[in-house]
């Protein structure tokens, strides 16, 4: 049977609702194998779960963006015989990953939103404006990473599964840029939101110039909906949002079940990172504001007005 | 090391590519590869270029900038865009054999092209790479990690901020779960994304100057690689325009506008 091997720079207790996705997707393709840079033991309760046969890890904890990852990856490659190797689509998965798949001499597809039983892999690209389809020949492996809300995740707690430690340790140690390589100074954990993370949301509430530096009301309307907060360039680069809130070409890609965009004109910038939303309903003062043109439902209107009554009258119908 | 960094000439490579505009239509050949007719320097490599000219500012030892891009014919206009922002001198690889070339065929066409960049001129100075966080048409973010690979140099990519400091480099950069301050020995391979900085406009003063400099064009051989070597890996089946989103019902507000997007969200049962 075919090996699906399953990469996460990190676990925690529990899997984030994209693992699960890349799990439910990696056993459509074969046997599914996990390899992590976290240890065995805070591994392994995370990926208790039925399917996941294996999970590898290094002889000691390997953090990004150490390539010590590339050489655990290569060393389970080598011991799984993975024909699809995935990880979810993040800045360190696709660094370890590219590395992999010059050393394994194959292709890389990035940003995959489906790959199907042949190991044929659909995405999106040119901002979403085309849907392809690639493959790599049958004799080499494909290395892939996978986006957010591609699959509809299925796992299903089960077994602990083995747990490998592979004679790979981390590399980044303190000094060594005075000998040649990469040393970390400093660690600042990102804040963690109570809110769903951005690119995993189903509802995705997003603010831009109009909002004017004032969120209050889209985070009222995020916490009525469960959504993540969003925004355009134009209301990062004023600071009333932090950048990782950024929707767009040089932001995050969202494809959320639906999409609420207040006080956001829609150039090309912002739609390139929205416009694959189930649902796109947008709220803008100027009627002549392009997001008009491919929302599903529009409402010229004041934002200020209009979300606090949506507010209100979600409030209301949960009694 | 210090003390002796600081007289050794550094020479740093800025890669740029020629993409369609993303404010225009974009659009895929029958061939199924990315129309490639017209097209501008990619607003992304902007980035870099800065980066690059910022340390060659700052730098008390000489520092070369050198712009390298990969495409066809049109392609030099990209190069020339790099030279008027104010590269040194410009290196342009172009071959018919890396038409619609994947992530791992440009990148081995790329460190080919590095290396023959380095190897014209200061063999005994120090070398650095700098690129955007994705090309603007590719965006996969995976051609410099597999060119820190290849050419076995030290990587950091996604950097919101870069600066020289006498023999390291300091970067700062996000992953997935936290922000990281790095420092990285030359030589190295670094990615910028959009947040490092903002990139100069060229005046017409370094629009004429640009014309009397430098620019080198390569075909396949001239970089020491013949077509089996920037083969694709991964081959495109199909490429189909995603069906353009069409308005749906736009009102204007009369004072009951939030609780008919409700309504509107209910009868979709996206609530």
């Amino acid at each position: 049977m075919s090996v699906a091997l399953v990469f996460f720079e990190s676990l925690d207790a529990r899997l984030s609702s994209a693992q699960q996705e890349l799990l439910t997707l990696a056993a459509t393709l074969g046997e599914v194998h996990v390899v992590t840079g976290t240890p065995g033991d805070r591994a392994v309760d995370a990926v208790a779960v039925e399917g996941v046969q294996t999970v590898y890890t290094g002889d000691a904890e390997i953090l990004t963006p150490d390539p010590a990852l590339v050489d655990l990856l290569e060393t389970a490659v080598q011991e799984t015989a993975a024909s699809a190797i995935l990880a979810p689509d993040t800045p360190d998965s696709t660094d370890a990953l590219a590395r992999l798949a010059v050393r394994l001499d194959t292709g890389i597809i990035t940003d995959a939103v489906g790959i199907d039983s042949e190991r044929r892999v659909t995405k999106s690209v040119l901002a979403g404006s085309y849907t392809t389809t690639a493959e790599v020949a049958e004799d080499r492996a494909l290395v892939a990473t996978v986006k957010p809300n591609s699959v509809e995740a299925a796992v299903v707690a089960g077994q602990a599964p083995e747990v490998v430690a592979l004679p790979v340790g981390p590399s980044l140690a303190e000094g060594a840029a005075a000998s040649g390589g990469v040393e970390v100074l400093q660690r600042t954990p990102l804040e963690v939101s109570e809110r769903p993370a951005l690119t995993e949301a189903r509802v995705v509430v997003a603010g831009g110039r109009g909002v004017d530096g004032n969120f209050g009301p889209l985070e009222e309307l995020a916490d009525e909906l469960g959504a993540a907060i969003g925004a355009s360039r134009a209301a990062t680069d004023a600071g009333w949002i932090d950048h990782a809130a950024q929707v767009g070409q040089t932001g995050v890609t969202v494809s959320p079940q639906l999409y609420i965009s207040a006080g956001i004109s829609g150039a090309i910038q912002q739609r390139a990172g929205m416009q694959t939303a189930q649902t796109i309903v947008a709220i803008n003062k100027d009627e002549d504001a392009p997001v008009f043109e491919i929302a599903d439902f529009g409402v010229v209107g004041d934002l200020f007005e209009v979300v606090p009554q949506m507010v209100e009258e979600l409030r209301r119908r949960k009694g | 090391m210090p003390e002796s960094a600081a007289g050794t000439p550094l020479h740093i490579i800025t890669l740029v590519k020629w993409v369609p505009d993303a404010q225009l239509e974009r659009r895929f050949t029958a061939e199924r590869r990315i129309d490639r007719s017209e097209g501008i320097l990619g607003e992304l490599d902007e980035y870099p270029l800065e980066a690059a000219l910022q340390i060659k500012e700052a730098a008390s030892r000489d520092v070369r900038v050198s712009a390298l891009t990969i495409g066809p014919a049109g392609a030099a206009t990209a190069a020339k865009k790099a030279l008027q922002i104010g590269a040194d001198d410009a290196f342009h690889l172009s071959d018919d054999a890396l038409t619609g070339a994947d992530v791992v065929a440009t990148s081995a066409a790329l460190a080919a092209a590095i290396e023959h960049v380095l190897a014209d001129g200061d063999a005994e100075g120090e070398h650095l790479v700098i690129t955007g966080m994705a090309s603007e048409d590719g965006e996969s973010g995976a051609v410099p990690p597999q060119l820190a690979e290849r050419l076995g140099l030290n990587l950091v990519t996604q950097a919101t901020a870069v600066a020289l400091e006498e023999d390291r480099l300091v970067v700062t950069r996000a992953s997935a779960t936290e922000q990281q301050r790095l420092a990285a020995a030359l030589p190295a391979v670094v990615s910028v994304t959009d947040q490092a900085n903002e990139p100069r406009y060229p005046n017409f003063k370094a629009i004429m100057a640009a014309k009397k400099k430098p620019m080198t064009s390569w075909s396949l051989a001239d970089v020491g690689l013949d077509a089996s070597a920037v083969a694709s890996k991964a081959t495109v089946l199909t490429a189909e325009a995603r069906p353009p989103r069409t308005a749906g019902e736009i009102i204007t507000d009369e004072g009951d506008a939030g609780v008919k997007i409700v309504e509107f969200l209910a009868k979709e049962r996206v609530l």
